[in-house]
């Protein structure tokens, strides 16, 4: 039934194409609400054995020839993907709800990111996996050249690139698993024993492939410059699932199939996670741009997610995974603040200018909405980001405890980072209280108020952070056995 | 073998070559029935791919001139079905002045390609070259009132008879060497030789001349010009139809007639044989191909360059050498010719509503004609290779045909290279998106011009084409499996 969100997503964007524009955003709204509605079903009737392994929900030949299957399969990783995919969409949707330049397009290459990041997590057929793989990253093209702002065009080509550059190793990454292993499907291809030879080599190739999706460093530049092109949607999408697909991949394809190779790897994977944490919060401390910021954030943000695989033992990858969904829900947020709340109202994401504004007392809600979005991001326990990197950092102190430490001195500037941008933005430089009484009344005419479809998107990702934060259980308990079934656990 | 035989066996080359004529006389008595002209000639093709379907399935007459088999009677009909988009393309262009012998043209070409693909003898094989040459040579320059026209005509015609030339002589020296011009019969007399200086000249001989029809690098410097100058219907047809049947024929070449001097083009064990001479052609086309792209600002030529790197990809296929490599050639190259049909049929329409077929002349498509720009954004993923379109799994099975082929992944090299060069080459495509999505319309003064005539023919035809680029990637097991199984 899960199977449905693909196939619903999908229809969605194919209506787009032939019904009339007042049904646009509806249809965008439908689509996704039935997507997030499909999952959060799966995640509540499933019982948590079933997801322990990677079970089978559809499997029709495709091209025998090829031996090719159209073969998808969930587990409670992928679950848990699903879930942070539909919050995502939905939100990204309800804050797009105003987008009124050639709408019909813009949610039409919405939908099929979304349509493409769910085919993602539910593929167990390599070859399939990689048509929405690739899939996903031309309409991100299209929504941020088209729709973008700041400098869009050498934004959207710089992100194209990147991802296609990835993507041709994870072609050959795939082409050799595949020689090699005589088939496409996962399940069978992580029960076959590489030579470990080929392991030592492919497998650099295949992570490295897709984790240029992840942000990682060195490869990390194209995320600020899109992360900032992008129309707030897109920003979001972006940030929200499109870098999961990256490490969700590594870890599905890259660590199972080849896990000598890994062990191989591990340590440099760990060396440049903990390089991506404390250089993307340093460089995001200078930034003058509130989407930088956040760029920035979302790349040391996703160094933990790979420091999580690096540690390859249950609690590490485990709380990998849940850093993904955290991340996912907690990046939509700050982007939807950034440039849906801010940017759309003061036209400038300039800190410097922001701060001359006052905007806490002009859109009181926005603030509340930043200081939650900036809590949780920084990692105040009771939100997700919290539970998760705590995780991670457990996992990791049985592998790599000098990473604990350096990765410990990343969350430290990525507080200052964050309260930095937190203060510019909203609680601007002035200091006297006079003004702000004439200020405050000033300002509340200027700006249009907070709408309900925004209101309603904050609120859910807020909750979604919350709950997960103080009850990180729900999630792990699907997320364990699973990563405990996987291959490459030490 | 009485006549009433080979007549029976060689019917649909007969169709055509009657309805050739018969458009001809149309086209002379009545001057101004263009329509006319094209509703026959397109049921002339329809009439000859149902003669085609009524054929038994195998026979060989005269020791291999005409074969029928399987693969010949699948690209008979792919063949014919090109030409028959081709038509359908003529119908939107300005008018063209002699409209009935641009048809009979077109008609002749594609019995050139029908005794191409249906031969194996080299003397048959020569002759359908030419027959398809000459007819593209006059096709290409077309244009009386183009300057440019006639310059493709005439590049495409020096290039052409010199590559003949080579070919001619490759032809004479196997002939001599051999004492056989029957493809079987010079397998069955090169597996007792060894690789001598003069067999491999004449080898590489014979080569030459497809890669010319193929635009293999540096065989290749005709095309551009060609492209761009030629009136849009005829480029299509020099980029799609030729390109088919030559690579069917080269593949009949080296893998009937050259079989035992495959070779090995291995990283570190090249052996000497027709395999590394055509694993050095792509390699040089899929570098020069894309590189050159690069920098083209006319999507005409850009279309070109394109064409260098693909038949580049397509050599891939052939220096794998196995029956899959085979196959998957076949698939990739007949993917490709309609996918530059109807990327061809999109620049006819902003050539006529523009003048020109610059990036510029595309900048601002997207708000005039949501459905070309929609179907031009499919043919240029598909050529980028993009899934879920046809061009991508198109370059999937050919790279792991290619990657199945040596031991030890011998070809990974040659992999690599075809997928750096895809890699570049989304970035031009993009370019071309680029301006149709996201620039500005620059040409306002173009709205005069615009609507001379309603050519739903036309863009019924290109959403056509885009939409099986769209089924052949969805559902690529419909071709790929008959191709694999025409294949013996």
């Amino acid at each position: 039934m899960i199977a449905w969100t693909i196939y619903l997503t999908f229809g969605g964007a194919v209506l787009l194409l032939v019904l009339p524009r007042e049904f646009a955003r509806w249809i965008a709204l439908l689509a996704t609400i039935s997507g997030l509605a499909l999952g959060t079903l799966a995640f509540v009737g499933m019982p948590i054995s079933n997801l322990a392994h990677f079970t089978t929900i559809v499997r029709v030949p495709w091209v025998p020839a090829l031996g090719m299957n159209y073969h998808l399969a969930l587990d409670g990783v992928s679950l848990t993907m699903v879930l942070v995919t539909g919050i995502s969409a939905v939100s990204t949707v309800l804050f797009s709800w105003d987008v009124e330049y050639r709408q019909n397009e813009f949610f039409f290459w919405l939908l099929l990111v979304v349509g493409g990041c769910y085919g993602v997590f539910l593929s167990a057929d390599l070859f399939l996996l990689f048509v929405f793989y690739e899939l996903v990253i031309v309409p991100k093209y299209f929504l941020i050249a088209i729709f973008g702002s700041t400098n869009k065009e050498y934004g959207a080509m710089k992100l194209t690139l990147y991802s296609f550059f990835g993507g041709m190793f994870v072609f050959i990454g795939i082409l050799v698993a595949y020689v090699s292993g005589g088939s496409l499907d996962l399940n069978q291809l992580s029960q076959f024993e590489f030579s470990p030879q080929l392991q030592s080599w492919a497998f650099p190739v295949l992570f490295f492939g897709f984790v240029v999706l992840a942000g990682i460093w060195p490869l990390h530049t194209w995320a600020p410059t899109g992360h900032a092109a992008a129309p707030t949607a897109g920003s979001m999408l972006l940030a929200g699932i499109v870098m999961k697909l990256g490490s969700y991949a590594a870890l599905r394809v890259a660590m199972n199939l080849f896990p000598q190779g890994f062990q191989i790897w591990s340590k440099w994977i760990a060396v440049l996670a903990v390089i991506g944490i404390v250089y993307a919060a340093a460089v995001a401390l200078r930034q003058r741009d509130l989407k930088f910021v956040i760029g920035y954030s979302s790349v040391s943000h996703m160094g933990f997610v790979l420091l999580g695989l690096a540690t390859a033992n249950v609690l590490g990858v485990s709380g990998a995974v849940l850093q993904m969904f955290s991340h996912g829900v907690i990046a939509a947020l700050l982007f939807a603040v950034a440039g849906r709340m801010i940017y759309r109202r003061t036209h400038t994401r300039e800190l410097d200018a922001l701060s001359e504004m006052n905007l806490s007392h002009a859109m009181p809600f926005a603030a509340f909405t930043f200081v939650v979005a900036a809590a949780a991001s920084m990692g105040i326990p009771g939100f997700s980001g919290f539970a998760a990197e705590i995780t991670i950092l457990i996992g990791a102190w049985k592998t790599y405890p000098v990473a604990v430490w350096i990765a410990g001195a990343g969350i430290v500037i990525v507080a200052a980072f964050t309260l930095r941008a937190l203060k510019l933005s909203f609680f601007g430089g002035k200091d006297v209280q006079d003004e702000v009484t004439t200020a405050t009344t000033f300002r509340r005419e200027e700006f249009n108020p907070i709408t309900i479809p925004e209101k309603i998107g904050a609120c859910m990702l807020m909750l979604t952070t919350l709950a997960v934060g103080v009850y990180p259980k729900l999630l792990l308990d699907r997320i364990m056995p699973a990563v405990e079934t996987m291959r490459f656990l030490k | 073998m009485s006549y009433l035989d080979l007549l029976k066996f060689a019917s649909p080359e007969a169709v055509v070559v009657l309805t050739a004529l018969a458009v001809l006389s149309i086209g002379l008595m009545a001057k101004r029935s263009a329509t006319g002209c094209a509703i026959v000639a397109v049921l002339g093709i329809v009439i000859a791919i149902g003669a085609i379907l009524l054929l038994p399935p195998n026979e060989t007459l005269f020791g291999g001139m005409l074969v029928i088999s399987p693969l010949t009677s699948l690209f008979k009909i792919i063949c014919l079905a090109l030409a028959c988009f081709t038509i359908l393309l003529t119908q939107a262009e300005k008018a063209p002045r002699h409209l009935g012998e641009y048809l009979a043209l077109v008609l002749l070409g594609t019995v050139g390609l029908m005794l191409l693909v249906g031969s194996e003898e080299l003397l048959m094989i020569f002759i359908g070259l030419e027959l398809l040459g000459l007819s593209l040579y006059v096709l290409a320059a077309f244009d009386k009132t183009d300057a440019r026209s006639a310059e493709a005509g005439l590049k495409y015609f020096l290039f052409g008879s010199t590559s003949s030339a080579f070919t001619l002589f490759g032809i004479s020296l196997i002939y001599g060497m051999t004492g056989t011009t029957v493809l079987s019969q010079i397998a069955v007399k090169l597996a007792t030789t060894s690789v001598q200086p003069l067999l491999a000249v004449a080898i590489v001989m014979t080569l030459v001349g497809f890669a010319f029809k193929i635009a293999a690098a540096p065989f290749h410097l005709w095309a551009p010009d060609a492209y761009q100058g030629a009136p849009v219907p005829s480029a299509a047809f020099i980029a799609s139809g030729s390109k088919v049947a030559s690579f069917v024929v080269l593949g009949k070449i080296v893998f009937i007639g050259f079989s035992p001097m495959h070779g090995s083009s291995g990283w570190h064990a090249m052996v000497a044989g027709w395999s590394p001479v055509l694993a050095a052609l792509a390699a040089l086309s899929i570098v020069v191909g894309n590189l050159v792209a690069l920098a083209q600002s006319n999507v005409r030529r850009l279309l070109a360059y394109s064409a260098v790197a693909h038949a580049g990809y397509t050599l891939i296929g052939f220096v794998a050498g196995d029956r899959e490599g085979f196959s998957a050639a076949l698939f990739y190259t007949t993917v490709y010719a309609v996918t530059l049909v109807g990327a061809f049929g999109v620049v006819g329409v902003v050539r006529r509503e523009t003048g020109g077929d610059d990036f510029s002349n595309f900048s601002g498509l997207a708000s005039r004609s949501p459905l070309l720009a929609g179907c031009m954004v499919i043919f240029m993923l598909s050529l980028a290779g993009i899934p879920p379109l046809a061009g991508f799994f198109g370059k999937f099975y050919l790279f792991s045909a290619a990657l199945h082929a040596g031991a030890n992944h011998a070809l990974l090299w040659l992999v690599a290279l075809g997928l750096v060069g895809s890699f570049v080459s989304l970035y031009y495509y993009l370019l071309v998106l680029k301006a149709i999505f996201v620039d500005a319309s620059s040409l306002p003064v173009a709205e005069a011009k615009e609507q001379v005539r309603p050519d739903l023919m036309q863009r019924g035809t290109v959403a056509a084409l885009a939409a099986a680029i769209i089924f052949l990637g969805v559902m690529p097991n419909v071709l790929a499996s008959r191709i694999l199984a025409a294949i013996p």
